[in-house]
């Protein structure tokens, strides 16, 4: 997953480019010449300095850094799956959570991600189980964090 | 003295002890697996420790970090993969050592030479943060403007391979710490409108993205193949150790005050204080010839360096609110929740929880020899873990982790998003140490800034007006322009 510097610095590029259109946007304190733009708008100033540098640097190297460069990795399959399983498993969690209950999407995404991650299925099914009971108990009893119940509230 | 017998009473008591025994047996398990760091130690701490008391959670992370940085030496030892990157500057000295017959030596001098490493930084830290925070009482914006900005530098002229690589990871974190109310004139800037983003991005789902989900990432598409460990009896470590302490006082002395000082610098921990004190080690040996071939010289040295930086690191934490490394960016961050404001004021009016921070440094490295001497001997049934359980299982502590924090899902987000960003900005060479220092600072840095320019009245000059402001901008200039020049120098001279 390499890029070429430039590829970074365009994007900081345009970030910082954005933060300086936005920042005289921000109110001024009445009576006061720094307000709340000020020290973004200097950082940002910054950024663009340094992204300018990083093109800079990336365009020397383009005979030896490509825009990107996919690593190994992406050659196998495997590694793809475990990626993009961690990846969407993280975000059906935020997604789906509130609305299904931490004791049903827990268990399915560590199970999810065990398999990815190549253990057994009979070792991941009771792994994903138990992990998910002892979070529970440790976070939910002992920390009174209020995890989700969801669907099967009504059963408690 | 009533303070220190306060300090006494909440660290030995009982819930407190408890606290600190399970720390270190998790710290000794979190050091010992490859991949996961102390730093990940302490980030996947926070959110447990944002139920207890201040001593006590500073208590946990004191003893997870102080052995998560000792049991990194095993798996070096053992499978010739450093545990955690503070071992990494000695693994192959230490994986040489072990073909030789010799892990027992090697992984004892990592300990006992840890402790005292440890216990040198814990007593520099003893001695000299009071006369520190005596000092920053004096100080007045513009002082803490320069400070701030000279942490900040460091932070980029130590860690990164390519300044340019390590500012601009630093302007992200600065940028970061923008988003929010959090301004001198408490104004919403850079939320888009949402909500979660008024309080500003948390610091700590924030860290927990950066330390161990983007460690998650870079497991799962990880091509290794699974490491095989040296079969070998490891019977008595602490045998010869007193010999090697005889052979090697000054290398104990020299590694522990380098790895004090780099810890004490912002940016640069524990990780580059072995790798300096290795270096160094070699190049004042009577026999550097013997160095990578198996030779406990550079262990003992830079052993005693990684473990005395944890503790430098603290310097700067609680005098002036500035982390020495990534790990003390975090205890800021508990510290600022527990209403524990580190600055001189601390000092002053808290001396109890100072005297408790000291007590609770010298306790961990004490009890790291038994606990670290039970931790070698069940090393080979922890390194036998399989790794391919455990990252699921911390994915979702980090999730449960992040969510406690405030109770909403906004930061199981942050935390998914910190973890890619960091991934693909550390393939790519951008340290992340300064964007976590950017993200801790900026509020601080911008707060003296805006206050010395309106004090200053925009006059930049102002700047330098007080002596010590003078010094310490005169010093931030120098980190900033001295090294390109010195290797401008360097290259006219065709060195």
């Amino acid at each position: 997953m390499k890029f070429n510097d430039a590829v970074f610095g365009a994007v900081l590029l345009v970030l910082g480019l954005a933060v300086l259109v936005h920042v005289p946007s921000f109110p001024s304190i009445p009576g006061q010449k720094y307000g709340p733009g000020i020290f973004p708008g200097v950082v940002a100033a910054a950024l663009v300095v340094c992204a300018v540098l990083l093109i800079v640097s990336g365009l020397r190297r383009r005979a030896t850094d490509p825009w990107f460069a996919a690593g190994t990795w992406t050659r196998s399959r495997r590694h793809v799956v475990a990626l993009v399983v961690t990846v969407v498993g993280t975000v059906a969690y935020v997604l789906l959570a509130e609305k299904v209950g931490f004791l049903i999407v827990a268990p399915i995404l560590l199970f999810a991600l065990f398999v990815s991650y190549g253990v057994r299925v009979n070792v991941a099914i009771v792994t994903a189980i138990v992990v998910t009971l002892v979070m529970h108990f440790a976070f939910y009893k002992l920390l009174r964090v209020p995890l989700p119940w969801g669907v099967i509230r009504p059963l408690f | 003295m009533d303070a220190l017998l306060i300090a006494f009473q909440m660290v030995f008591e009982p819930k407190t002890l408890l606290v600190m025994l399970g720390s270190a047996v998790f710290g000794l398990f979190v050091g010992a697996v490859p991949g996961l760091t102390a730093t990940m130690a302490t980030a996947l701490l926070v959110p447990v420790t944002f139920f207890m008391p201040p001593v006590m959670a500073i208590a946990a992370i004191v003893t997870a970090t102080a052995m998560a940085i000792f049991s990194g030496d095993i798996p070096g030892c053992l499978l010739r993969m450093p545990g955690t990157p503070a071992s990494a500057a000695y693994t192959d000295e230490a994986y040489a050592m072990t073909r030789k017959g010799q892990a027992e030596t090697a992984l004892g001098a990592g300990l006992v030479f840890s402790a005292i490493g440890g216990l040198f930084g814990t007593a520099v830290l003893i001695l000299s943060a009071p006369t520190l925070a005596e000092f920053a009482l004096k100080f007045s914006s513009f002082e803490y403007f320069w400070l701030v900005l000279l942490g900040l530098s460091c932070s980029i002229v130590i860690t990164a391979e390519r300044p340019l690589k390590g500012t601009v990871s630093l302007l992200l974190g600065l940028l970061i710490g923008c988003i929010g109310l959090g301004n001198p004139a408490g104004f919403p800037r850079f939320t888009f409108g949402s909500t979660e983003l008024l309080g500003g991005v948390g610091l700590i789902p924030l860290m927990i993205g950066m330390f161990a989900v983007s460690e998650i990432l870079r497991f799962a598409v990880d091509l290794d193949p699974p490491l095989r460990i040296v079969d070998q009896p490891i019977h008595n470590v602490f045998k010869g150790m007193w010999a090697l302490a005889r052979k090697y006082p000054v290398q104990v002395l020299r590694g522990s005050t380098l790895g004090t000082l780099v810890g004490a610098l912002p940016g640069a921990g524990a990780d580059i204080a072995a790798w300096m004190a290795y270096a160094m080690s070699k190049k004042f040996s009577k026999e550097p010839e013997k160095f990578g071939t198996g030779h406990v010289e550079g262990i003992v040295e830079s052993g005693s360096a990684n473990n005395s930086a944890l503790a430098g690191a603290w310097i700067p934490a609680l005098v002036f609110g500035i982390p020495g490394d990534s790990i003390t960016a975090i205890v800021i961050g508990v510290l600022y929740m527990k209403n524990m404001n580190p600055g001189p004021t601390l000092f002053t009016q808290n001396p109890q929880n100072i005297y408790a921070v000291y007590l609770l440094f010298i306790m961990a490295n004490l009890i790291m020899i038994p606990l670290g001497w039970a931790c070698i001997k069940a090393s080979k049934r922890i390194l036998r873990v399989p790794r391919n359980i455990l990252m699921p299982v911390i994915l979702l502590f980090c999730i449960v982790g992040a969510f406690a924090i405030n109770n909403t899902v906004f930061d199981i987000g942050v935390v998914l998003v910190a973890g890619i960003v960091a991934y693909v900005l550390e393939e790519n060479g951008f340290p992340v140490a300064p964007a976590i220092l950017g993200v801790v600072l900026g509020r601080m840095l911008e707060e003296n800034f805006v206050t010395s320019m309106i004090k200053s009245d925009g006059d930049l000059l102002a700047f330098f007006s007080r002596p010590l402001a003078a010094a310490l901008g005169a010093l931030t200039l120098a980190a900033w322009f001295l090294p390109p020049v010195i290797r401008r120098l360097r290259r006219l001279a065709g060195v």
